[in-house]
């Protein structure tokens, strides 16, 4: 099968769209971005409780901002690149974007179910309400189940090629999803606070908790990618697992 | 330094009921995943060189 090009400044960036060229690659990045999410996640916790203050209106219970947040944007995020990966493999028919989509769904889902965990419990003692079936919770209930109906799909379909079409079409059809979780707080009257920060004005809170909830989203980002490039070599070993290349690499590198 | 005290630090003002039971199950999943994908690797790297899906043996 020959390989589709796009030459750029030399280089053939589908080069690394095999996956006998990525798997390697992705291997020699895992530790690095593991590496960075524990320190960020160290600094971010440290940060989080012993430099930021207590809240004047909430006191103790906003701490759970910092997981909170940095779940809810990864659970989005995570889905906008799943979408993006999925599309790319239904137009350039690339077998490594379509391995990349299956492979950022269970962290996409982890992250979203995450936040409707830390968002019931902080909901409780700040709204008197475990869950409210308001716009901004109730959309990002629904990004959980693109997610599981996503893995569901793929899981049903036994040919890995077909399965991937199915999955990236059920993805860009939710992206739809994504604007309306984002926009929800603006567009709706909801219990669900603004967003905290934004583009276009100063954030609302103390730089420290500021801090503390960036620290702890670039870790879940970088959790993230870690996650899902090793998430994604596994893949790789399961669908090419009767490939030459596989089979010789075993036999001459470390696996 | 916002704790007087460890129990301080725990009590969480009151929240920590809902702090912790955050956090507590933010690690315990991430953990879970991590583990699952070990498990993964360790299998799909027991089968390489057996037949493709589809492909008769």
């Amino acid at each position: 099968m020959s390989q589709p090009t796009l030459v750029i400044g030399n280089i053939n960036w589908f080069r690394y769209a095999s996956p006998q060229a990525f798997y390697p690659l992705a291997g020699a990045m895992i530790p690095w971005f593991a590496w960075a999410a524990a320190l960020l996640c160290v600094a971010g916790l440290y940060v989080g409780f012993f430099v930021a203050p207590t809240d004047h209106q909430q006191g103790e219970s906003y701490r759970i901002i910092f997981i909170h947040v940095a779940a809810a944007w990864m659970s989005m995020f995570i889905y906008l690149v799943m979408a993006f990966w999925a599309g790319v493999g239904l137009v350039f028919n690339t077998r490594l974007s379509g391995m990349m989509a299956t492979a950022l769904a269970p962290t996409g889902a982890l992250f979203t179910f995450i936040a409707l965990w830390t968002g019931a419990l902080w909901g409780k003692p700040t709204w008197g309400a475990w869950w409210v079936w308001d716009a901004r919770l109730t959309s990002e209930l629904i990004l959980l189940f693109l997610y599981f109906g996503f893995m569901a799909l793929q899981a049903a379909i036994d040919e890995p090629r077909r399965a991937d079409r199915a999955g990236a079409v059920l993805a860009l059809v939710g992206v739809v999803n994504i604007p309306i979780i984002y926009y929800s707080v603006k567009w709706w009257n909801t219990l669900h606070q603004g967003a905290s920060v934004n583009l276009t004005s100063a954030p609302t809170m103390a730089a420290t908790m500021l801090a503390g909830m960036l620290l702890m989203a670039l870790a879940a980002w970088m959790y993230s990618i870690a996650a899902s490039l090793h998430r994604v070599r596994s893949i790789i070993l399961e669908r090419e697992r009767s490939a030459d290349w596989l089979v010789k690499y075993r036999h001459t590198a470390e696996p | 330094m916002n704790w007087a005290s460890w129990s301080d630090f725990f009590a969480m003002g009151g929240y920590g009921l809902y702090v912790w039971g955050s956090y507590a199950v933010t690690a315990g999943l991430i953990a879970v995943e991590v583990i699952m994908l070990f498990v993964r690797r360790r299998n799909a790297l027991s089968r390489v060189g057996a037949p493709a899906a589809g492909e008769r043996p």
